[in-house]
């Protein structure tokens, strides 16, 4: 399969276009996934990150991929496909091909790809980043960490915030706050306020309540840069949007209150800037994952 | 030499060998060192290198295991073993892992080392032997040291493997001469006594008053690797003998001498027992501590019960 980017490069002059690509590539990627569950054709669980799609794209516009090093969390598609956009290595990762990502040990929530990791356990790669930042320092390079606001309720979130201040680690911890864990709304999970986390372990931080990427694009560049200018943390807080069931169809959220969400909703955004090329753009993303998918089918299970 | 500085010695060389080698843990600067004394000395000698951490034994793992996949190999110690439990989630779901799990993409240099035992009067959450609770974790290797094994090579083997280790040290057996003697002396023992680690010191002098009071032919055998247990290796060393007393201080069930007994299954004319610690937490008084762990002479009446 040719990669992503060479579709992206056919079309795309501006960096709206390839923003709006990239953003089209995962909605449409993870909406394939719910669709292909629905059928009964995938097995195991998916977490989408649908309504979430820009803090992905925002954030892996901002760090230097050749050295940094990210780690991702169960909801972990929209991350990876900004990250290195491998579509058939990620479906096959997903349908347990060999040439998967992980060749088929991984599935959905557990990806290494280059620099980029995930895993299916809220908060225990917090201190993972710590280390890989600590590890990387003298490099230049940076750890970017996300984590959802029900992991506030993780200690490791809090020895994670002490020990990099304390070691000065550049770790830049991103909270993507949807308001809700799997079905336990934040208010009920977190008490007090998400964007004053980090204040008292010294280490500063931004708190911006946005779904448009022309927003959070220099929000997490200022942020990346601090970190790596500073050689400190960073606390940055995102309040956004999920759009879709926790996983696969677990929503006890009302008909009403997604429908508000849906307002919100980024890619709507995104195509609202632009011209009317985006059909013709999203049917090009869809013949291309269709592909992708049909080639990881095509491809030998590991235990072949 | 002593136990705690044939240990002490073996980490001075980990970073002594490799410049991107760390060791960290929970007071181990100098001019303290260390609880135990087993990191004395290197935070003088490789500055920057040795870290002191906060209260954080879950993290500890954490960043060792994120500092290990970047290629710099780490040496964790967890003050006191009791406080192992509070790494569990690191060792069994992602240190030992991961790297698996990422389809060998990444390797983690992590040895934790983590000292055990009992006989010492800590209590309940200081005494204790857990090590079964991280034995038949996949891709974790545990490993336990006394005084007669080979302390240089085990800890050598351990940081030389490139892969997450956890070693038992024991907190008596840290003030013990080392001694290369081989205490498995007998071609035909009329007694195999299968043990690890703090124990080991116990059967040894069970086996030496069992010999001198009744002319009893034992020979004590010290598994060193605890998990993944190597049961055709543990029959080689029994050979013949078919009476076996397993000795081990953790809490009975579902420990050492289950799998002992699952290595030596179907042995015709097997004649097994074991002891072990006691089936409620560790009492801090000293001689009621001492009397329901192994000792010298629950260990000589297990063994003359055996035999007659
Ligand atoms: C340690 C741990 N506990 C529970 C779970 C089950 N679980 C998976 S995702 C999730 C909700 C996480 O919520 P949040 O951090 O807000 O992230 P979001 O799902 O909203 O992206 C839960 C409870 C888990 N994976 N790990």
């Amino acid at each position: 399969m040719h990669h992503f980017a060479d579709l992206v490069s056919n079309h795309a002059a501006d960096d709206r276009t390839c923003d709006y690509m990239l953003m089209s590539l995962i909605r449409q990627f993870e909406t394939k996934l719910l669709d292909l569950f629905s059928q009964g054709l995938l097995s195991g669980t998916t977490h989408t990150c649908i309504g979430q799609e820009a803090n992905a794209i925002a954030l892996m516009a901002a760090i230097d991929k050749d050295i940094d090093t990210v780690w991702s969390n169960h909801r972990c598609h929209g991350h990876f496909l900004a990250y290195c956009g491998e579509v058939h290595r990620l479906f096959a990762e997903i349908v347990g091909r060999a040439s998967g990502v992980c060749g088929g040990r991984g599935g959905s929530q557990h990806l290494a790809w280059r620099n980029f990791f995930s895993s299916g356990i809220q908060g225990g790669l917090v201190p993972l980043a710590v280390g890989t930042a600590l590890a990387d320092r003298d490099k230049g390079a940076i750890t970017n960490v996300f984590l959802g606001d029900g992991t506030m309720g993780e200690g490791y979130v809090y020895e994670g915030l002490n020990l990099a201040s304390l070691w000065d680690c550049p770790v830049l911890f991103v909270v993507e706050d949807n308001g809700i864990a799997q079905t336990t709304p934040r208010d009920r999970g977190v008490a007090g306020r998400i964007a004053e986390r980090a204040r008292p372990f010294d280490i500063e931080s931004a708190s911006v309540r946005s779904t448009d990427l022309a927003v959070l694009k220099p929000a997490a560049q200022e942020a990346a840069r601090y970190v790596r200018e500073r050689g400190r943390p960073f606390w940055l807080h995102i309040e956004t949007v999920r759009l879709r069931a926790h996983s696969k169809s677990d929503d006890t959220r009302s008909e009403a209150e997604l429908e508000a969400l849906r307002e919100l909703d980024c890619l709507d955004l995104l195509r609202a800037g632009m011209n009317g090329e985006t059909d013709l753009l999203d049917t090009e993303v869809a013949a291309y994952l269709d592909a992708c998918f049909d080639a990881a089918m095509k491809d030998p299970e590991p235990c072949a | 030499m002593r136990v705690i500085e044939g240990i002490n010695t073996s980490l001075h060389r980990f970073l002594a060998d490799d410049p991107a080698a760390h060791i960290m843990g929970e007071d181990i600067l100098d001019p303290y060192g260390g609880a135990f004394k087993a990191t004395k000395g290197l935070s003088s000698a490789f500055p920057g290198r040795v870290l002191t951490t906060p209260i954080s034994e879950a993290s500890i793992a954490g960043v060792a295991t994120g500092m290990a996949l970047k290629g710099k190999p780490v040496c964790v110690e967890i003050m006191f073993g009791d406080f192992v439990t509070l790494c569990t989630d690191q060792l069994v779901n992602h240190m030992s892992k991961l790297p698996w799990v990422y389809n060998d993409q990444i390797a983690v240099p992590v040895v934790v080392r983590a000292p055990m035992g009992g006989k010492r009067g800590y209590g309940a959450t200081h005494s204790q032997s857990l090590e079964k609770h991280f034995c038949g974790v996949p891709g974790l290797t545990v490993v336990a040291v006394s005084q007669y094994c080979d302390i240089a090579a085990v800890y050598a083997a351990a940081f030389a493997s490139g892969t997450p280790h956890l070693i038992i040290e024991n907190k008596l057996s840290y003030a013990r001469r080392l001694e290369q003697r081989d205490v498995a002396p007998h071609a035909e023992p009329d007694i195999a006594i299968v043990t690890y680690g703090g124990s080991t010191e116990v059967c040894v002098a069970a086996a030496d008053r069992l010999d001198a009071e009744e002319e009893l032919a034992v020979n004590v055998i010290e598994v060193t690797t605890l998990s993944p247990f190597d049961r055709d290796g543990l029959r080689e060393r029994i050979g013949d003998c078919r009476h076996v007393l397993v000795v081990e201080e953790g809490a009975d069930g579902w420990g050492f001498a289950a799998e002992v007994s699952r290595a030596l299954m179907g042995l015709p004319g097997l004649s097994f027992a074991s002891i072990c610690g006691p089936a409620h937490p560790i009492p801090s008084t000293k001689s009621w501590e001492t009397a329901l762990l192994p000792n010298e002479t629950n260990v000589v009446a297990a063994a003359l019960d055996l035999i007659l």
